[in-house]
């Protein structure tokens, strides 16, 4: 097979012609392996997509040696996860050259399914952003243009997928930090139900909203990725035994599927050109046999807000870590302690970090607990009793993604809330811990444009099973310009 | 609105050093981020809940707890093989009080 070829497989047909016998799994890695090199080398002048890369193609005995289900294809990881002996930094200053002792459970049994480290992705430092702009190792770049931000905060793997860098790519949602980059570089994200995957491992940011999950060129390799990612793991309190297998989703029609779509996410504050390209899509699901009708979702205008209670609640509290005593940078000359602490925090952070912490330190400050985060934890209640309500009379919700297509590098960085807007229709699937996935749904002003499909807890198969109907039928071309 | 002084207050409760030209903006971008989040306060929400887990709630199997026994933890050089300073086998930090 040509190298051209091999980057034509998806890791799904990659990893099957490996089982069969007519690809090599170091040839797979190294035509990967290469072209990752390539772009770490050119820095910013690539696409900046990764933080670390495999030096070199691991010898052919290891990966051809035991037949596993993932048959050696490679994987790229974001950054925040740890793996040991490998830089893990959460693209943060504070944690330059930090190598762990230990290895993500969720990488770990990724690497026991057959799965091979290629690298280490790019994301905004420590998964604060939509934009990919916030990282210590530079912004990312969108394959579709250059000029245009990847989205965030996974946007080293989202990018590595869509450039066909990588074959598919670990991320991590808190707020839509994985279905927003897919949505924005044309690929398929999705984010699993909260407590489904092991968050031992990866470095926290919110940790009553962060998922591990899948970014993939289409549907079938998510699935096939989470369902080797989903299981119960002592080492996180939070994880939960998932109730049954994650199956390939095989779906060509709808009939029967009722699909809502709420108004309070489909309207106002939805660019033109990303509507029409949801309205087709739904045009589309409807000649597949769906039924659609309107849901109400009543509390999810109020799920940003809450949302940014909450995460940077929970930041403040989980970077406390962050102080220069145990690993990562430490401020030189300190007067004392308190000095060393206030300093080292105040090199090794970026400003969107600090914006963040301050913000969750206020909300938990003596006076204001009950104000901010005891009331956004009851708001986050009723956005997850809507959630229940609707799924009483609808088996899955849609909407856009994302409000509007990729944006410019730089155009929303001076106003924060401008750029947290991007998350309002990921957001309340987050605070209601649903599974979502984004797929691409066509183009608008020749960019791509992600359609969310949501479904109860647990609904992983329906949610992917609907997702490949959808997919097979818009025959989205995902190819963005190979760089 | 977050002024100058409440600014310096939760930086000093964050642990966070604040340099002169950080402190204005600080200042401006949390007023406006919590103008918008007070929206909430809004709603009618005396008899609600609030989440814990937002899955495990409902699950009458959650939280499932391990017993509590002294197991392996990491070996002390690879905890300290990290660390910035290290002295006696431990974490070596400027005095409190220097």
């Amino acid at each position: 097979m040509s190298a051209a070829d091999v980057l034509e497989l998806s890791a799904a047909q990659a990893a099957d012609a490996i089982a069969a016998g007519s690809l090599a799994a170091d040839e797979l890695f190294d035509a990967y392996r290469s072209r990752a090199a390539a772009d770490r080398a050119a820095g910013e002048d690539g696409l900046n997509c990764f933080t670390w890369v495999a030096a070199e193609t691991p010898v052919a005995e290891r990966l051809d040696g035991a037949p596993a289900p993932l048959g050696g294809v490679p994987l790229a990881v974001k950054d925040l996860f740890c793996t040991e002996g490998v830089p893990s930094q959460s693209a943060s200053r504070i944690l330059e050259g930090y190598e762990p002792p230990y290895t993500a459970s969720v990488v770990r049994r990724l690497q026991d399914a057959g799965a091979s480290l290629l690298a280490k992705t790019n994301q905004d430092e420590f998964a604060m952003g939509s934009s990919n702009e916030n990282s210590a190792f530079g912004v990312v770049r969108n394959p579709w243009d250059r000029e245009r931000v990847p989205g965030g905060s996974s946007g080293g793997s989202a990018a590595a997928v869509a450039a066909g860098l990588a074959p598919w790519a670990l991320g991590t949602d808190t707020g839509g930090s994985i279905r927003q980059p897919a949505a924005l570089c044309g690929i398929v994200g999705m984010k699993p139900t909260y407590g489904s995957v092991s968050r031992y491992g990866m470095i926290a940011f919110a940790s009553s909203l962060d998922q591990a999950g899948p970014l993939t060129r289409d549907v079938r390799d998510a699935a096939l990725l989470l369902s080797h990612m989903v299981g119960h793991d002592p080492c996180d309190a939070t994880s939960l035994s998932f109730p049954h297998a994650i199956e390939l989703p095989s779906a060509e029609r709808l009939d029967g599927v009722r699909l809502g779509v709420p108004e309070e996410l489909t309207g106002e504050g939805i660019e033109a050109g990303v509507l029409d390209a949801f309205r087709a899509a739904l045009a589309q699901a409807e000649q597949l046999g769906a039924q659609i009708s309107e849901v109400r979702l009543a509390h999810a205008p109020h799920a940003l807000s809450a949302y940014y209670v909450i995460a940077p609640a929970e930041a403040s509290s989980n970077l406390a870590r962050f102080d220069g005593v145990r690993y990562g940078l430490r401020a030189d000359d300190a007067d004392d302690l308190l000095d060393m602490y206030t300093r080292t925090r105040h090199d090794g952070f970026g400003a969107e970090v600090k914006r963040r912490i301050m913000l969750g330190t206020y909300a938990l400050s003596s006076g204001y607990y009950d104000a901010y985060y005891g009331r956004a934890q009851r708001v986050r209640t009723k956005i997850a009793e809507d959630f229940r309500s609707a799924f009483e009379h609808v088996d899955l919700i849609v909407t856009p993604t994302s409000p509007t297509v990729a944006f410019k590098l730089g155009e929303k960085t001076a106003d924060p809330l401008a750029m947290y807007l991007n998350d309002f229709c990921t957001v309340p699937m987050s605070l209601a811990g649903l599974p979502a996935i984004s797929i691409p749904c066509g183009l608008a002003a020749g960019l791509p444009v992600g359609l969310q499909i949501a479904g109860p807890a647990f609904s992983e198969n329906r949610v992917l099973d609907a997702a490949y109907a959808l997919e097979q039928s818009l025959g989205f071309d995902g190819t963005a310009a190979r760089v | 609105m977050i002024d100058r002084d409440e600014v310096l207050h939760v930086a000093r409760l964050a642990r966070l050093a604040l340099s002169e030209e950080e402190i204005e903006p600080m200042a401006r971008e949390l007023s406006a981020v919590l103008d918008h989040v007070a929206r909430i306060g809004e709603l009618e929400l005396d008899h609600v809940a609030p989440t814990s887990h937002v899955i495990g709630d409902e699950m009458p199997t959650h939280p499932a707890l391990r017993p509590d026994e002294p197991r392996p933890c990491l070996p002390r050089e690879l905890a300290l093989a990290q660390a910035p300073a290290v002295s006696d086998d431990g974490f070596l930090v400027p005095s409190p009080q220097a």
